[in-house]
């Protein structure tokens, strides 16, 4: 069997006795990887003092050009996860984590050569585009495979694969720490290096979760699962075809809950440390700033199994009505415990709302699924994947800028977040109305039962 | 055991798949924890 072929979807069809929980491990053999991304900072300051060594030199980086590596990568999965979704979905998850495989491990020699030849545009080349590239098909490809395995709990599933994500950076960063210092001499930092063996260790796990994943057969279903014979509420029984659904208002009504439910907690996620400190001067040292940092990311990726798994017995609907709500009164509150100096009462606070911003990534493909089936769920959730991208802008922008127009216009530090809490609560009150206006699809995108685009996709008819 | 028409999962290739992720994203998970204990002093 040649290479090609063995990654074409016929060939990942699984045979009666395959168990469908071999699907999580795989998903997140591809997830871990590239949840790597959200740990990219760790090499940050190393890649400021490459010429330098023990500090920055004459023509090091700056860390401002270095920050355009991850919003680059950040960039190129919206965009490729909207690309190529169809390719995605019809190529089937072997084919699409196989080239994410070769992407990510790419992204990283690519970059590695960047460091030798201190060629910063390499890197943007290597791990920002290449590397996003992988992010995108990486990302949607096993949350698609999951929904199909598992229609009576999709978003538990999703949540599987989606925490994995988030808990990629919990190996990424202690990895990546200690291979820069075994690499590391008196003059070499050691990222070149490192960027190698991550790229090879990568490679290996995606290529053996490529290899592990299977597509339901067509007509499968788990054992004792009764397919609803009807659509209930918003949980309907047909498919909609890709590009139809970005024509129904339900798809932009779900973009915007998404985009604001993410930019609310993507801009406190990365000035945590520094608005923890500057809130509570002489109470909240760097060192536990950083401790509370690692805290809000366990509850990040916590949340994503948590907030998707309850979302299968509450609704999808339902979960996003929780975090609206529960997030506008938490983002409310923050300012008052700053005021009253409730260090505790702070953290909760954040660690909630951290937990309900990647419960907001995990429950959506579930979301999606309920509302245009499952056919071609993973191409329509690359499309709108390009929230993310939008929130990973707006987010930091809105923190950060009105900080700065804060303390120049004389507010005390410990002040200066109270205007973005309430911004963000505000956000949270927008999203609840979108939420609120999603309804069902109109049956005329409905796909006609003769129609057999992506008949093969789809395991059981839920 | 895998013939032309069935693919049976055995037990053992569920444990391995599972401590293949398992294992390394609980190492991460304790590194991470130990790191967050630092808010508590």
């Amino acid at each position: 069997m040649s290479l090609l072929s063995f990654l074409d979807r016929s060939h990942t069809v699984a045979k009666p006795g395959y168990s469908r929980w071999m699907v999580p491990p795989a998903a997140l053999c591809v997830h871990l990887c590239i949840g790597q991304a959200y740990a990219f900072s760790v090499f940050n300051l190393p890649m400021t003092r490459l010429l330098g060594v023990s500090q920055s030199g004459p023509g090091d980086w700056k860390l401002t050009e270095l920050g355009w590596i991850f919003s680059l990568a950040i960039f190129f999965l919206g965009v490729s996860s909207a690309v190529f979704g169809r390719w995605v979905e019809e190529g089937g998850p072997r084919r699409a984590m196989f080239t994410a495989a070769l992407c990510w491990a790419g992204g990283f020699f690519i970059s590695a050569i960047g460091v030798y030849a201190h060629n910063l545009w390499l890197i943007y080349l290597g791990y920002g585009v290449l590397g996003g590239i992988a992010l995108g098909i990486g990302y949607i490809s096993p949350v698609s495979t999951l929904i199909k395995w598992f229609p009576d709990r999709p978003g538990m599933a999703t949540g599987m694969a989606i925490m994995g994500f988030g808990g990629g950076a919990f190996i990424a960063s202690p990895l990546s720490v200690w291979l820069m210092s075994k690499f590391n001499t008196a003059t070499h930092v050691g990222v070149a290096e490192t960027f190698i063996v991550l790229g090879i260790v990568y490679f290996f796990f995606m290529i053996v979760g490529s290899v592990i994943v299977r597509v339901p057969a067509p007509g499968w279903k788990p054992a004792g699962y009764v397919a609803p014979t009807q659509s209930v509420g918003l949980i309907t029984r047909n498919d909609v075809f890709v590009y139809n659904a970005l024509k129904t208002p339900q798809f932009w009504l779900i973009w915007w809950v998404l985009c604001l439910n993410v930019t609310a907690g993507i801009g406190v996620l990365g000035q945590a440390s520094a608005m923890s400190q500057e809130m509570f001067p002489g109470h909240i040292t760097p060192v536990a700033a950083a401790g509370f940092v690692g805290l809000m990311s366990l509850f990040n990726m916590g949340g994503r199994f948590f907030w998707a798994t309850t979302s299968d017995y509450i609704g999808r609907r339902n979960t996003y009505f929780v975090f609206m709500v529960l997030g506008f009164l938490l983002y409310c509150t923050v300012p008052h415990t700053g005021a009253i100096g409730s260090v505790a009462g702070f953290v909760i606070c954040f660690l909630i709302i951290i937990s309900m911003y990647g419960g907001g990534f995990s429950t959506v493909p579930a979301y999606l699924r309920d509302m245009y089936g499952t056919r071609y769920v993973g191409a329509i959730h690359g499309l709108l994947l390009t929230a993310w991208s939008a929130a990973g802008i707006f987010g930091p922008v809105i923190v950060n800028y009105l900080r700065e127009y804060n303390i120049t216009h004389g507010v005390p530090k410990a002040q200066a977040y109270n205007n973005t809490m309430y911004i963000m609560a505000g956000l949270l009150v927008i999203g609840f109305i979108c939420n609120f206006l999603v309804k069902a699809v109109d049956a005329r995108w409905h796909m006609a039962a003769d129609d057999t685009r992506g008949k093969e996709l789809v395991g059981t008819n839920a | 055991m895998t013939t032309a028409n069935h693919e049976e999962t055995t037990t053992l290739q569920l444990v391995l798949a599972w401590g293949f992720v398992g294992i390394p994203l609980a190492w991460g998970v304790i590194q991470t924890l130990i790191n967050s204990m630092k808010l508590c002093q």
